[in-house]
């Protein structure tokens, strides 16, 4: 990399910087959220629908009730794993937007536990082992070509999501497959499932693991030397380099412990997700955008396994109460959930949203005082004549 | 094997990726990185889909989908020029909209996850020995070369350079660059959705939630591999559809030596292949990816 490239991917990174930790994170989190939540209120308005009918009973199937909360948790937590993909990678100064597909190796990784028989505790930790390597190997080719040949991990990454995905579906059709049921994968047997740690609900100790996870990588990010050099490649690789950071070992280290917690959360959907704890082949509905979504988390939570966590809550109670607001006489379909978060993250991606609104507010007092003053001139020029 | 199923598929799959590609290299020029693209074919096939069904014109659903297309173009522009937003999460943005929005769009029209264009509203194909031929072939066989004429012939290419080589020049010289850099954009993401609704409206004849299938990215991988030479995307954008129809006629051939999975992922590993090939010996605006800022 020459000197002048590697200035400008400073500069380009702080920039980025900026956008996920932000001048005044918790509020501007919040003003995208709110912004993101209007978009999506003025589409369905557009549409047709009563969008304060649709939130409310959106909010009230998240958070109303203790099946609310426990749904809207456990629909988060495959989404604080995918959003640490992202984020790690981020950290490090570089978009890993292949989440999905790492996820979803890990998930058929996870299946083959179903293969063989151990101790029960042994066999969950196995299954976990297997999908985070899964996970980490999958995301290696993309962090091997953009070292060597310089290709940017947002082409190479979203190829690999296409790759697995049908390698996935490849295993769970011809090697993984259910022998009575053809249209799924072998099931998670029952004592390595994470229990279930609400009854009547699909909450299970997955939530843990996702919990655990986070607050590992916090450790690592902020108090490792390694994690140092992470964040420090990610903030200024040139200053890093002079400071005798290896920058090459350390975007294939993010990388592969992005990779590693997308397995993770690959596993956590197969093992820890009722009711089926098996893949579906055909469109894979349980697994589908996970790694997505969690892109989106990532952007909310501001890039911290803490602000991860509160933002797949959030996340996870959209898509749970998103349930709610599908059923009743006016049902929004499931999918808007996905428009707000897409809005959200549109949102966020401008910096100092909060100060656009003065601006707005300037430019519109700014038009109509033009107009004012034009009316009131023709009505002096009336008067005069 | 059915060679003239295979050239005429490569054609038509050669479309959208060649037209998106074409107008990301005119917003890349200018300085503005959009990987929203995969969003903007999605979403403006939906349009272009409703607008061909709405006018009973195929005419007019390109023309909508060109509309939304650089509406989505504008809104990244705006976010990445005045506002100094972060391209990489603007464009992520789009995408992850664009999906919601067509999923939710296409459970209002009745049929989740897939719509069927009707004949009437589709864009009539020229009849020829191999089959129907969409004219639009021939619209992305010339846009490339006004495109190579536009950018290294003309005072406007000149300006749209200088704004992603040296903006502060450019600025100098008495350019507005946010302004340049907007309309780049708008022109791009604009080419971007006529090729999303060629796909609904004049190829498939439908829309299905995940019509663009990586298609935004194999254009951006067209455009590493051009260096910014809308001719060379042209040739790239052929190379990739050539792929993906080769992957078509594969699957649809008796002998199933390779299961169709395997061979649904050609597509994608070409492009990986060529794109690690080709970097390296092409060179990108100095400023790409950076908002201007007055110092």
């Amino acid at each position: 990399m020459s000197e002048q490239s590697a200035a400008k991917e400073s500069r380009l990174l702080r920039g980025v910087h900026k956008t996920v930790t932000g001048l005044n994170p918790v509020l501007e989190s919040l003003l995208a959220g709110v912004v993101g939540l209007l978009i999506g209120a003025l589409l369905m308005y557009i549409w047709g629908f009563d969008p304060w009918k649709a939130y409310m009973s959106l909010f009230k199937g998240a958070f109303g009730d203790s099946y609310g909360w426990a749904s809207s948790i456990a629909r988060g937590t495959p989404l604080v794993l995918t959003a640490l993909t992202f984020s790690i990678c981020l950290r490090a100064g570089m978009f890993n937007i292949g989440a999905e597909g790492q996820m979803m190796i890990g998930a058929i990784a996870a299946i083959t536990i179903a293969l063989f028989v151990l101790p029960a505790g042994l066999h969950m930790i196995v299954g976990l082992v297997i999908a985070a390597t899964a996970g980490a190997i999958w995301s290696i080719v993309p962090a091997i070509l953009k070292i060597m040949r310089g290709v940017s991990e947002v082409i190479s990454t979203i190829m690999f999501n296409w790759i697995g995905r049908f390698l996935v579906i490849w295993l769970g059709v011809h090697i993984l497959v259910d022998p009575t049921r053809a249209e799924k994968t072998l099931s998670i047997p029952k004592a390595t499932r994470f229990p279930v740690i609400m009854k009547g609900t699909d909450l299970t100790a997955s939530v843990f693991l996702a919990v655990g996870v986070a607050l590992i990588i916090y450790f690592v990010l902020w108090h490792t030397t390694v994690g140092y050099e992470v964040r420090a490649a990610g903030l200024n690789p040139t200053a890093a380099r002079y400071g005798g950071i290896r920058n090459k070992r350390t975007m294939i280290l993010a990388f592969l412990l992005g990779g590693a917690t997308a397995g993770l959360a690959g596993a956590a959907l197969v093992m820890g997700l009722p009711p089926s704890y098996a893949i579906f082949s055909s469109g894979m509905p349980n697994l589908t955008n996970m790694g997505f979504d969690g892109m989106a988390v990532a952007m909310v939570g501001r890039n911290h396994p803490i602000g991860i966590l509160l933002a797949a809550l959030f996340f996870g109670g959209l898509n749970a109460g998103g349930r709610m607001m599908q059923l009743g006489s006016n049902a929004v379909p499931l999918e808007m959930v996905r428009v707000v978060m897409g809005a959200i993250v549109l949102a966020m991606s401008i910096p100092e949203l909060i100060r656009l609104f003065p601006a707005i507010k300037k430019s519109v007092e700014n038009i109509v005082g033009r107009i004012r003053d034009r009316r009131e001139r023709r009505a002096v020029k009336e008067v005069s004549e | 094997m059915n060679w003239l199923f295979l050239l005429s598929y490569s054609l038509h799959a050669m479309v959208p990726l060649t037209l998106t590609a074409v107008g990301e290299i005119v917003t890349e020029t200018s300085g503005l990185f959009n990987i929203g693209l995969e969003g903007i074919l999605l979403i403006s096939a939906f349009a272009g889909a409703l607008g061909a069904e709405a006018s009973g014109n195929a005419i007019v659903g390109l023309l909508t989908g060109m509309a939304v297309g650089a509406a989505f173009g504008l809104l990244f522009a705006v976010i990445n020029t005045y506002w100094k937003g972060t391209q990489m999460v603007t464009g992520i943005g789009i995408n992850l909209f664009a999906v919601g929005f067509v999923a939710f769009g296409l459970i209002l029209l009745g049929s989740p996850g897939f719509h069927d264009v009707p004949t009437s509203a589709e864009l009539t194909s020229i009849r020829s020995g191999m089959g129907g031929i969409s004219p639009m072939i021939f619209v992305a066989l010339v846009i490339p070369f006004l495109i190579h004429w536009f950018l290294r012939r003309t005072r406007v290419g000149l300006i749209l350079k200088a704004t992603g080589e040296m903006p502060e020049a450019a600025d100098v010289s008495g350019i507005n660059v946010n302004m340049v850099r907007i309309l780049a954009a708008i022109f791009g993401a604009s080419l971007a959705g006529l090729g999303g609704a060629y796909m609904s409206v004049a190829w498939l004849g439908s829309v299905t939630k995940d019509l663009s299938a990586g298609r935004g990215f194999i254009a951006l991988a067209c455009v590493v591999f051009s260096g910014l030479n809308p001719l060379l995307a042209l040739l790239g954008g052929f190379i990739f559809a050539f792929f993906q129809g080769l992957a078509e006629t594969l699957k649809t051939m008796p002998n199933k030596i390779i299961p169709w999975q395997f061979v649904s992922m050609l597509p994608y590993i070409v492009t990986l292949l060529v794109v690690s090939g080709a970097i390296g010996r092409v060179r990108f605006p100095k400023e790409l990816g950076v908002p201007y800022k007055r110092e």
